[in-house]
């Protein structure tokens, strides 16, 4: 059993350049510091991987090249480098190694296995606006899916609430730490929170169904500005009475407070909206309460508006392929992921599933190969910023992991062949410089859910 | 690559069929049958059949030929289990004729009568590959999901070329929530319906009336009941699995296979003896539900290991309308885990034909095959690799769809 809980190499663990404020001193209504992390990186040796073609994570190719590993970061990427006395080197020779690979879009834990009414527990649909639930209340550690989605090279993902309601709640960074007890051991340190929102047909039917608002598109549009018109409001007394110091402060309102964290861009926005114009529609929203939207999640149009999401600064979260489910996804194409690439924006591979979580690699192997048919000039390097550097970005956690980038948090994975081919699989996953997953070591299960369930041991 | 679609696009497409020779020279062939993989090798269609496959043949007068340059030519696939053609959007309110509500249809329901061969999936699906697909309902209010067909993805009016090909029944935790809650209601309905099916009509003209059955649902399911036609059975557990397989035993008639399966490696030497196929969905590792605790990666090498005839497809309730074409995918996964990748590739191609009782007409490449064919631009199951060509019956397809003229619309290099 690994340590899981031991801190070992907690070297630069605080102080992400992406959260403003510290632990305990949030000078916002946005409350974020709540329910703090806990996670701890488990002990480590230094590493050094020699010999294997790397992809940075930055949209570089490096054949024949070390990585080193050392105190839970990335100490260099190059040829020929020293081992550190103690280290553990690893025959790279024939295999890859790229960074580890962020799901922007999942709902693990919230939505576990096994699928039952009692935990289902994504959808606060009880009113269009949930902006006061978090998902990490939800999240439930001993997922078994957070093991499948490490054999499948993730070492970071988002967890969301779902999109029936206008305003989901907030989502949260995590690490899928195997084991872990509680969801604080599993908070990416520092990583900011974000609110979940939601276009189009999902909330309109879920609230039209019940003769409620909103029903419409249109209905949708009003509830997003209505709720932001108010936390405005919110905003203001919280910061009036801050500064003049008089009377009693506003009563805490959890739902605005959440989305008073957006505007004061203290919680990152993930929208899930598929269509174009109404990308364009909450970006018109964007301006008119002075917000910056993180990411559009899903996306399906993304490759109509590449000028608009660039021009924004906007990152795309999308699909390789899915399409056609319902009518906002009928204009899926395949290329939708390189158009967004080609358009000079933030283009994401997100996986939206507890299968697709596995080998999201595959999907970006399946959108590369499409945009090269459709004329474009991308390598597979490239190809790796949508599954790691992009997402890291787009969850406000690009200056610690994402890239192999030195003093970045050594998140790194060594697969079997290339991972653009259907046939690699995730060898070794290194987490903070600790190996956390090898492929083919027998152990017991992570889960206790599967602890002990006839046939379970030995599967895998 | 590019001198191949400078070939495929220098030859007039989609000529008619008949008394029409066609030779694709210097594939590397995969025939699925006694000569395996043929390096290059040639592979001659006339009037839609396959007429010979090997190396150096001839090229009749007349005949049109294409070049493969050495590239993989095989059997189009055949998605084992779809809804392709029975709706255009399978959510959003839209008309989706793979939803069969209450209580009017369960066995009766047919997916031939609503299949549509001009629905915008079925060129998207062709043009990656597949050619065949088995279709049925995605749901229906009982334990008999209705009857499955098997379809071309050709696009033209006659496409249903297996009607009434497989009755899909529910004998998991599905089955269960649909027939009284409970396996221990399930299984005595089930024979119930059987009884029905079995002595209908005499047993609805005298009055008495089925059991369980109303008079449509056991019309359509007689055939089934008396072996001429086959159960597609979805359980997942090894529990449920036993119980099927003790169903086959004393029921030795009845043709079965199973759908699902995700814990079918528990019982692989059992499946083998019973001759009980299964087609499985080789991403099928979680718990999601109660009947998979103890689904795996390798399920499909550990039952090809055992001798159990296997096809792929995505697992009960994942089955859609619009993404029939991962089934190579499907297949490329289950090579990553330990699968041989000619069984692998059989499993989306000549296993789905041979299941559903038409394996002497498709899934290979062998004289008198009809010749679906498929010439890729790299190994078929790489998930980078894409058709360069489609011929179904001797026919080529187009590569254009709906997709594709939106990604033409949109292109940057437009």
């Amino acid at each position: 059993m690994p340590l899981r809980h031991s801190v070992v190499a907690l070297t630069a663990a605080l102080g992400l350049a992406a959260c403003a404020t510290a632990p305990g001193e949030s000078d916002s209504a946005a409350n974020t510091t709540a329910f703090a992390s806990t996670y701890a990186p488990q002990a480590s040796v230094p590493t050094l991987i020699r010999g294997a073609t790397v992809f940075d994570g930055a949209g570089v190719e490096f054949a024949n090249a070390d990585v080193l590993m050392r105190d839970g970061r990335i100490v260099a990427v190059g040829p020929n480098l020293t081992a550190p006395d103690g280290a553990n080197i690893i025959d790279g020779s024939g295999k890859f190694v790229t960074p580890g690979i962020i799901d922007a879009h999942s709902h693990l834990g919230v939505y576990p296995s096994p699928g039952i009414d009692a935990t289902s527990d994504g959808n606060e649909l009880t009113q269009p606006n949930t902006a006061e639930v978090w998902a990490e209340h939800s999240v439930w550690p001993m997922d078994p899916g957070f093991g499948r989605a490490v054999a499948g090279g993730i070492t970071t993902l988002h967890v969301l609430p779902g999109s029936g309601n206008l305003f989901g709640g907030r989502g949260t960074t995590l690490r899928p730490v195997l084991g872990a007890r509680t969801v604080q051991e599993m908070k990416f340190p520092g990583a900011p929170q974000s609110l979940k929102m939601a276009c189009g047909e999902n909330p309109s039917r879920v609230y039209g169904e019940r003769d409620s608002s909103p029903a419409t598109g249109m209905g949708n549009v009003a509830g997003y500005r209505q709720a932001f018109a108010e936390a405005q409001e919110y905003n203001r007394r919280v910061r009036e009475h801050r500064e003049s110091g008089e009377g009693d402060p506003p009563d805490r309102n959890l739902e605005l407070e959440t989305l008073a964290g957006v505007l004061n861009g203290e919680i990152l926005l993930q929208w899930h909206c598929y269509r174009a114009d109404e990308m364009a529609n909450a970006i018109e929203i964007a301006h008119e309460f002075d917000f910056e939207i993180a990411a559009f999640h899903h996306a399906v149009e993304a490759y109509k508006i590449p000028d608009l999401l660039a021009r924004e600064n906007i990152c795309a979260a999308m699909w390789a392929d899915w399409w056609g489910f319902k009518i906002e996804a009928y204009d899926g194409i395949r290329e939708n992921i390189p158009f967004v690439h080609a358009g000079g924006a933030c283009a994401i591979v997100h996986s939206d599933s507890e299968v697709g979580i596995q080998r999201l690699n595959q999907e970006a192997a399946k959108a590369l190969a499409d945009g090269r048919r459709a004329g474009l000039a991308i390598t597979r390097a490239q190809a790796w910023t949508w599954l790691s550097r992009n997402p890291a970005r787009a969850l406000g956690i690009e200056q610690e992991t994402g890239t192999l980038a030195v003093g970045r948090r050594a998140d790194v994975v060594m697969w079997s062949a290339d991972p653009l081919s259907s046939y690699a699989v995730a060898e070794r996953v290194f987490m903070d410089g600790a190996l956390i997953y090898e492929r083919g070591r027998a152990g017991e299960p992570a889960s206790d859910f599967e602890l002990g369930q006839t046939y379970r041991e030995g599967a895998q | 690559m590019r001198l191949l679609l400078a070939l495929l696009l220098s030859v007039a497409p989609a000529a008619p069929a008949a008394a029409d020779a066609l030779l694709i020279r210097d594939g590397r062939i995969v025939t699925n049958g006694s000569a395996g993989i043929v390096a290059n090798g040639d592979v001659l269609i006339v009037d839609g059949r396959v007429a010979a496959v090997g190396a150096d043949i001839a090229a009749p007068p007349g005949a049109r030929v294409v070049e493969a340059g050495g590239r993989y030519v095989t059997p189009g696939a055949f998605a084992a289990m779809s809804e392709i053609g029975l709706s255009e959007i399978s959510g959003s309110g839209a008309p989706n004729d793979a939803n069969v509500a209450g209580e009017l249809v369960a066995a009766a329901a047919d997916a031939g009568r609503a299949f549509n061969p001009n629905v915008t999936a079925v060129a998207v699906t062709r043009m990656e590959g597949v050619t065949r697909a088995a279709i049925a309902p995605a749901q229906t209010a009982g334990m008999f999901g209705g009857r499955g067909a098997l379809v071309s993805l050709g696009g033209t009016p006659d496409s249903v070329f297996g009607p009434s090909a497989f009755m899909v029944v529910e004998l998991g935790e599905t089955g269960a929530t649909r027939t009284g809650g409970s396996r221990a209601a399930l299984w005595p309905v089930f024979e119930a319906a059987l009884r029905d099916a079995r002595e209908y009509p005499a047993r609805y003209r005298s009055g008495q009336g089925g059991a369980v059955l109303n008079e449509l649902d056991a019309a359509a399911l007689q055939p089934f009941a008396r072996g001429q036609g086959l159960f597609l059975v979805h359980v997942e557990s090894a529990a449920d699995i036993r119980r099927v397989i003790s169903f086959k035993r004393d029921n030795p008639s009845l043709r079965i296979a199973i759908h699902g399966g995700a814990e079918a490696w528990q019982v692989a030497e059992e499946l083998a003896r019973a001759d009980v196929p299964v087609i499985l969905d080789p991403l099928s590792n979680l718990p999601d539900r109660f009947e998979r605790l103890s689904a795996r990666l390798d399920n499909a090498a550990l039952l090809n290991r055992a001798g159990v005839r296997i096809a792929m497809a995505p697992a009960p309730g994942t089955v859609d309308a619009h993404q029939a074409r991962l089934a190579l995918q499907l297949a490329g996964n289950a090579v990553a885990n330990g699968l041989p990748w000619d069984a692998a590739f059989a499993g989306v191609t000549r296993g789905p034909a041979e299941i559903f009782g038409v394996g002497g007409q498709l899934g290979r490449l062998e004289r008198g095959y009809l010749a679906d064919v498929v010439i890729w631009d790299g190994d078929p199951l790489e998930v980078m690799s894409a058709p360069a060509a489609v011929f179904i019956e001797g026919r080529e397809q187009t590569l254009v769809s709906r997709q594709t003229r939106l990604r033409d619309r949109y292109n940057p290099r437009r």
